[in-house]
């Protein structure tokens, strides 16, 4: 029942059809691009997640566009897209720099060095914690364990996982 | 053909295993060697990894802490054929980590290729299943009932309680849901047993399908664990292809299969109601208790919401029965629990054994004390919502009722260890901020209590009304336990609480200021 009555607010308030929209080239083929990723998700066991993930991973961040598109394929109203995006840290409005470094700064991680860690990292790379740089070419993350407390401090750099780590190690994987 | 064993567990890798494997293939090739690489799980000796096992005479011989650099001096050595080399460990089985161990859950891992189906057969695998195909609903949850399995997540709820709460529900569609939202810091062994053997989660969940009467599961993981969704996404394949999952579960008839879905960074999704609102595709907000989710929960239907080492408990308790593993333990603890020892500590890794075992034992015998070298201070006991216990504290037995007595729990059997440079003042601050991060903001205790408490948390640190705010932060605590909907906030006060209990000198207005400055 609920999914009937926020499927008739979104129809009456956002007058965005997709094949009506009056945004030109560039924007239409995103819209595009967003329906092809998004739509196999639709009727899945939380298709929304799985479609955010899926569009983050093609493009690298969720464009504004995701909103309507997500919307009208899920028959949710944008402000619920909106909450559940927002809801989860994964999910990112922008992309990220062109390397992404997260660093562990949970408790085990605590325990050996990662306060002083994080505190080297943002000196060498002069970037505070969840920063990216201008030039975006590096983003430096928290991150709230990566599951590697016996072999801690860890953190994951472009996607590949450090244990021990120290700030020789995960610079030496920053590509320059 | 000789058989080399290097891990494909996640903190091997980020050791640098997967180098490590192909230097060993291509050195190999290069001087013409005949070997097959496996890569298996991690058994659990995690600062050995990356730790290479070579098959000789029939015994596996371990070579530790090596790195790609090493590979050629460990064919110069004759590794393939000789245990001579400096990182040399022996045998594996032998070594005193392991020997001493009861590993009932995790006999698999780090033995086998995690996704050789046959290999899990022989190392016995599919009994468990196999012998639940056999016998009805009432028989699989009255053995679960009696192993006295608690939930392994942390809340230590009694098992087959809600395995027989789902089973006698009466609905058209039963679901079966793994919480592998395994967010807690000093926890990884659902993160290892589904790199390492990921048939025994499917099995175990198989196998309480068929208990429960639900034809559906659900795998909940986080996203901060590629490497299991790989394994078990892989797993499940090779699973559906050999009958274990599907129309006909191993030619029974019954129907069971499960598909993994992905979390996206929020700690409170292991909160099971929580976790449920997002696998709906939702918000991760907390649900209020009753109604159950045993009664009302994936999609409002009866849902079997069990943490991944309780399901993957389940097939040798099927296999051995209720009464094999309930002679483990102690009191109402019954069986095994994979201890994981963390943090600052020299012996980081898995340790399963019976409930029973004291706190120093595992730090000091199986954890070779700090990895500092610098004297032990304090360690949290399950998690950021765990309780900070100190030296004297030590011999306690790890046990369900004993732990609570003491203000703690065992939670999830994860062990975070801190030598004496760690202030608990700032940990106790660390709690709040944690909590104000995740807090899902659905009651109010919690998503302004963990705000309130880290402005507290500041002033006590400047020594600023220090005598009043230390009141004040009693009162925060008692109100956010009484008051929360969930764990989130009812639990954030165990660490404040345990920290300003135990370590009351780092509360100090002295040293707080000296610290703060």
């Amino acid at each position: 029942m609920r999914l009937r009555i926020s499927a008739a607010l979104n129809k009456g308030m956002t007058h965005q059809p997709l094949d009506g929209c009056v945004r030109e080239g560039e924007a239409h083929a995103m819209t595009e691009k967003l329906h092809d990723i998004i739509a196999p998700y639709v009727g899945e066991t939380g298709g929304l997640i799985s479609a955010m993930h899926a569009v983050q991973a093609e493009l690298g961040y969720l464009p504004e566009d995701v909103l309507p598109v997500a919307a009208d394929l899920f028959n949710q109203t944008k402000a619920e897209v909106k909450g559940v995006i927002s809801f989860y840290a994964d999910f990112r409005d922008q992309r990220a720099g062109a390397n992404h470094v997260r660093v562990c700064v949970a408790e085990s991680c605590q325990s050996v060095g990662s306060r002083e860690l994080v505190t080297a990292l943002e000196e060498r790379f002069a970037l505070k914690l969840g920063e990216t740089d201008l030039a975006r070419e590096l983003t430096i993350e928290p991150v709230y364990c990566l599951g590697l407390c016996s072999v801690s401090p860890a953190a994951e750099v472009n996607g590949k996982l450090v244990a021990k780590a120290d700030a020789d190690k995960i610079a030496e994987r920053v590509e320059a | 053909m000789i058989k080399i064993y290097v891990p494909l567990d996640s903190a091997a890798i980020a050791l640098g295993a997967d180098e490590v494997a192909e230097a060993i293939l291509s050195e190999a090739q290069k001087r013409d060697a005949s070997v097959q690489l496996v890569r298996n799980g991690s058994r659990g000796m995690h600062w050995l990894e990356p730790l290479v096992e070579v098959e000789q005479e029939g015994k596996r011989i371990g070579f530790a802490n090596v790195d790609e650099g090493d590979v050629s001096s460990l064919f110069e050595a004759g590794f393939l054929t000789k245990a001579d080399h400096q990182s040399c460990i022996g045998e594996v089985d032998a070594h005193p980590f392991l020997a001493k161990q009861e590993r009932l859950t995790f006999a698999r891992c780090g033995i086998i290729d995690p996704l050789d189906i046959d290999a899990y057969q022989e190392h016995g695998g599919l009994v468990g299943l196999k012998r639940a195909i056999e016998l009805n609903r009432e028989e699989i949850v009255g053995d679960v009932m009696l192993s006295g399995l608690r939930g392994r997540g942390g809340a230590g709820f009694p098992a087959g309680i809600k395995c027989k709460t789902v089973s006698e529900a009466e609905a058209d569609q039963k679901y079966i849901v793994c919480n592998a939202d395994e967010g807690d810091s000093g926890t990884f062994a659902d993160r290892m047993i589904m790199e390492g053997d990921p048939f025994c989660l499917i099995e175990g969940m198989a196998i309480a399908g068929l208990g429960v009467g639900a034809t559906k599961g659900y795998i909940y993981l986080r996203s901060e664990y590629p490497v299991a969704l790989k394994v078990l996404n892989q797993a499940i394949e090779i699973a559906r292809e050999n009958n274990l999952l599907g129309d006909n579960v191993l030619g029974s008839n019954r129907a069971f299969d499960l598909d993994v879905f992905v979390g996206a960074g929020a700690y409170i999704c292991g909160e099971e109601t929580s976790l449920l609102e997002s696998l709906e595709g939702k918000r991760g907000q907390v649900r209020a208790k009753p109604p159950l989710p045993a009664l009302e929960g994936l999609f409002g239907k009866p849902t079997l919401v069990h943490n991944v080492i309780s399901l993957c408990s389940v097939p040798i308790i099927l296999a051995k029965g209720g009464e094999y593993y309930a002679d483990y333990g102690m009191g109402k603890s019954k069986g095994t629990l994979a201890f994981q020892l963390a943090g600052n500590i020299a012996q980081g890794g898995l340790v399963e054994k019976a409930f029973g075992l004291s706190l120093r034992t595992l730090i000091e015998d199986f954890g070779g004390g700090t990895r500092s070298g610098r004297p032990f201070r304090a360690v949290q006991i399950g998690g950021p919502l765990g309780a900070y216990l100190p030296e004297d504290l030590l011999d306690l037995p790890m046990d369900y009722e004993t732990l609570a007595e003491h203000g703690a729990g065992v939670g999830h059997g994860g062990l975070v260890v801190f030598d004496d440079q760690v202030n608990l003042r700032e940990q106790a601050h660390y709690a709040f901020e944690f909590c104000a991060e995740e807090s899902c903001g659905k009651c109010t205790p919690c998503r302004v209590g963990a705000v309130r408490g880290t402005e507290v948390m500041e002033r006590i640190a400047k020594g600023e009304d220090w005598a009043q705010n230390m009141v004040l932060l009693d009162d925060l605590c008692e109100l956010m336990v009484d008051g929360s909907l969930c764990a989130m906030g009812g639990m954030t006060p165990i660490p404040v609480m345990s920290a300003k209990k135990h370590f009351p000198d780092d509360f100090e207005p002295d040293q707080a200021a000296r610290a703060a400055e």
